[in-house]
């Protein structure tokens, strides 16, 4: 039966009216439901790289706590949620609790995008002690590392006994030897594999500042200016040259993106490289018979101190616009809490923010306890979190070690340009 | 007869605000179904325009609340910076190799699969192999042609194996090698575009002009010049134009294989703006370069539209 032409517009026009009002309501809508239940939004990337449903049922533990607070999870890869957090702190419309990467910190925090953590902490009287650490600016903490990665030697033991070398190296001079003897044993591979691409150039943080780190080295001065004319980073990039010089490194560096690194590892092209714990389970899945291990990062000869290892996090920060700052607090305070750390830290096949959580390795590969016992024996070292625009650092670094590396300059002149860069950021 | 006038023109009296009125509708109908095309261009297109020329004028715009006016200095800085100058020139070579080497091949494979000499079968498979790149992703595209390419690669093993070549070529990573190696990726996955449209303009050719032209004694190559060549010049003209428009705007394949490096050997207009907007978070200038790009593309673009009225 169809309807008369007037009958038909008023529905039509009450349809409209309806979506209008729905649209308007939805758009200024409250997240604090009549019954005073508070939804927070929790964006990340870390729901994308868990096994699926596990960090469901961490969140769950926490609403069957807290029926008042509902979390909505918003979790996408980790290039997604780069982006959509850049626009959301751009626009003040963050969601309320956030996945950070410590290299985002001081940009959002400078923007006022992400809240000062410390007040929260004190109003809700919270002890601060047992976290491992807390990124801060100016004294006021705006991330606290939930789970941490690191990144150690992983070392293919069947070509090092084909090389003839009997055991992992531990200083720079040993790895030099082991890498010119796995690159001079005969087939294709290569000693050592460095990423240097400038797309993405994380290559600058875990492959070449690891080695400054690892001996001890900043590439700051103490009141967090950069210091990269120093002997120390001079001696780190020297190294890398040498390295490069005696043809130990795979080609290709130079456009070469961690994935690569990472498959040129598992095929058994390169004998050693730096890379994330988190690989561990890739890498085995991909080569099951794959023989590797292990190890501290190499040290400067006659290095005796405390060895920093590089690492990556999977930081929280409370958004500053959001209106239900103590309920996110106490969202996060769960987190952080013995319990609920140390069970993400297993699932993640991280090491916890949490100093009194263990986590549980009865049922993981035996490699994450070696690498737990490296990451208690030194400490979490990486000086890119919370410096500002710290891509844009890497990505400067990257080409002037690129002209070293190419023989377009040397490194004298490749630091002072570099110094000049960061300079100009690093204020 | 006479009767029935003055009733008509009694009625007719007060329809006439009513003919109006249906006048009006009428001429606001055509309106109604426009607008929610319009709705959509201004708030995709317009407003989003508006929005980075107004940024390109101002000063840390985005990440600061209180942005200042900064007159053209965005464009002086963009303008005077060797990496902008250096993405300029790589996107010039890069288009215009692409666009060459995009007609002379897709011109190349649409006579072949245009040739009598061919059987139907043969046409098909041609066909099918020859469209083949099209239908990849460029996050394929960029995956395959890393690996082929990679040092230690198919592509270098083979070379090396015929004894083309002594040592692995770096294809991306050498600086010197790394522009060639994208527009080539580029070319590959590119020329199919030009050869469907132009073998449908070729088949669109009437058979009597050759037919004429072989009465008046041509050989193979003078049709080719005399009677193919100018009746496919208005195709050619719309394809190379957009093709420039098109490859101009190429970020994904740089930014999946190279990333505008090494050294900046790659780095193009759309790899340059994302750093400014998304690594340096200088949206101001971001937004001074996307203005010349569009610049630059509504030369292009008027040239296209151009040959489209000529048509």
């Amino acid at each position: 039966m169809a309807l008369p032409a007037t009958r038909l517009k008023r529905v039509i026009g009450a349809v409209t009216a309806a979506t209008m009002v729905a649209f308007v309501a939805a758009c200024g809508s409250d997240d604090t439901a009549s019954d005073g239940t508070v939804t927070l939004e929790f964006a990340q990337w870390w729901g994308a790289e868990l096994p699926a449903g596990e960090f469901d049922k961490i969140i769950n533990d926490f609403t069957a706590q807290n029926p008042d607070i509902k979390i909505k999870l918003l979790s996408a890869p980790y290039a997604s949620t780069k982006q959509q957090l850049l626009t959301g702190a751009a626009s003040k419309t963050l969601p309320d609790v956030v996945g950070l990467d410590g290299a985002w910190v001081n940009d959002f925090a400078k923007q006022g995008a992400i809240t000062d953590i410390t007040k929260l902490m004190a109003d809700a009287g919270y002890d601060d002690s047992e976290l491992a650490s807390q990124i801060q600016l100016d004294g006021k903490t705006y991330m606290i590392p939930v789970v941490n990665f690191v990144y150690p030697l992983f070392v293919n033991k069947d070509l090092l006994t084909e090389a003839g070398v009997d055991k992992v190296p531990t200083t720079r001079t040993e790895f030099l030897d082991a890498a010119k003897k796995i690159s001079a044993s005969g087939g294709d591979a290569k000693g050592w594999v460095l990423p240097l691409d400038t797309a993405v150039p994380n290559g600058v943080q875990n492959d070449v500042m690891s080695w400054l780190w690892a001996s001890g080295g900043s590439m700051l001065t103490d009141d967090g200016k950069p210091n990269l004319t120093s002997a120390e980073v001079k001696s780190t990039v020297e190294f890398v040259q040498s390295l490069n010089d005696a043809g130990v490194i795979a080609p290709g560096s130079l456009t070469m993106k961690e994935q690569d690194k990472v498959e040129k590892f598992s095929n058994g092209q390169v004998g050693m490289m730096i890379d994330s714990l988190a690989h561990i389970n890739l890498i085995k899945e991909n080569k099951p018979d794959l023989n590797f291990e292990v190890a501290a990062l190499p040290a400067e000869d006659g290095f005796t101190g405390e060895r920093g290892i590089p690492y990556a996090s999977w930081g929280i920060g409370i958004s500053d616009s959001t209106e239900h700052k103590a309920e996110a607090f106490k969202f996060v305070s769960y987190l952080m809490s013995q319990e609920t750390n140390a069970k993400l830290s297993t699932i993640a096949n991280g090491f916890p923010g949490n100093k009194t959580a263990e986590p549980d390795f009865s049922n993981s590969d035996p490699l994450f306890k070696a690498a737990f016992d490296i990451y208690q024996q030194g400490y979490p070292a990486n000086e890119f979190v919370g410096l500002p625009k710290s891509e844009d650092l890497m990505r400067s670094f990257a080409e002037q070690l690129q002209l070293v590396l190419t023989g377009k300059t040397s490194v004298d002149e490749a630091l002072a340009k570099a110094q000049e860069n960061w300079s100009s950021v690093i204020e | 007869m006479t009767l029935t006038a003055p009733e008509t023109s009694t009625r007719a009296a007060p329809a006439v605000p009513g003919r109006s009125r249906s006048t009006l509708t009428r001429r606001l109908v055509p309106y109604g179904y426009l607008s929610p095309t319009v709705l959509l261009i201004v708030v995709l297109m317009v407003v989003p325009i508006v929005m980075v020329i107004g940024y390109s004028f101002r000063d840390n715009v985005i990440v600061q609340e209180n942005s200042v006016f900064a007159g053209f200095a965005n464009y002086t800085k963009v303008l005077t910076d060797p990496s902008f100058l250096s993405a300029l020139k790589n996107t010039a070579i890069f288009i215009s190799v692409s666009t060459a080497a995009h007609l002379v091949l897709g011109l190349a494979f649409a006579m072949m699969l245009n040739s009598p000499l061919l059987g139907g079968v043969t046409k098909a498979i041609f066909r099918i192999v020859y469209i083949l790149p099209w239908l990849f992703t460029i996050a394929v595209i960029a995956v395959i042609w890393r690996l082929l390419l990679d040092p230690a690669g198919v592509v270098n093993h083979v070379l090396q194996t015929l004894g083309l070549i002594e040592q692995g070529v770096n294809w991306f990573s050498d600086p010197s090698m790394a522009l060639w190696a994208v527009s080539f990726v580029n070319i590959w996955a590119g020329y199919p575009f030009f050869m469907i449209s132009l073998l449908a303009a070729l088949q669109g050719i009437p058979g009597d002009l050759y037919e004429a032209a072989a009465v008046d004694g041509t050989n193979w190559f003078q049709r080719f010049v005399h009677v193919t060549l100018p009746q496919l010049r208005p195709v050619i003209i719309s394809m190379a134009v957009l093709d420039l428009i098109w490859t101009s705007h190429q970020f994904a394949l740089i930014w999946m294989t190279t990333g505008g490096g090494p050294l900046n050997s790659t780095e193009m207009l759309s790899t340059f703006t994302y750093k400014q907007a998304f690594s340096e978070y200088e949206f101001a200038t971001a937004s001074a370069a996307a203005v010349i790009v569009l610049l630059l593309t509504m030369v292009l673009a008027f040239f296209y539209v151009r040959s489209q009225r000529e048509r």
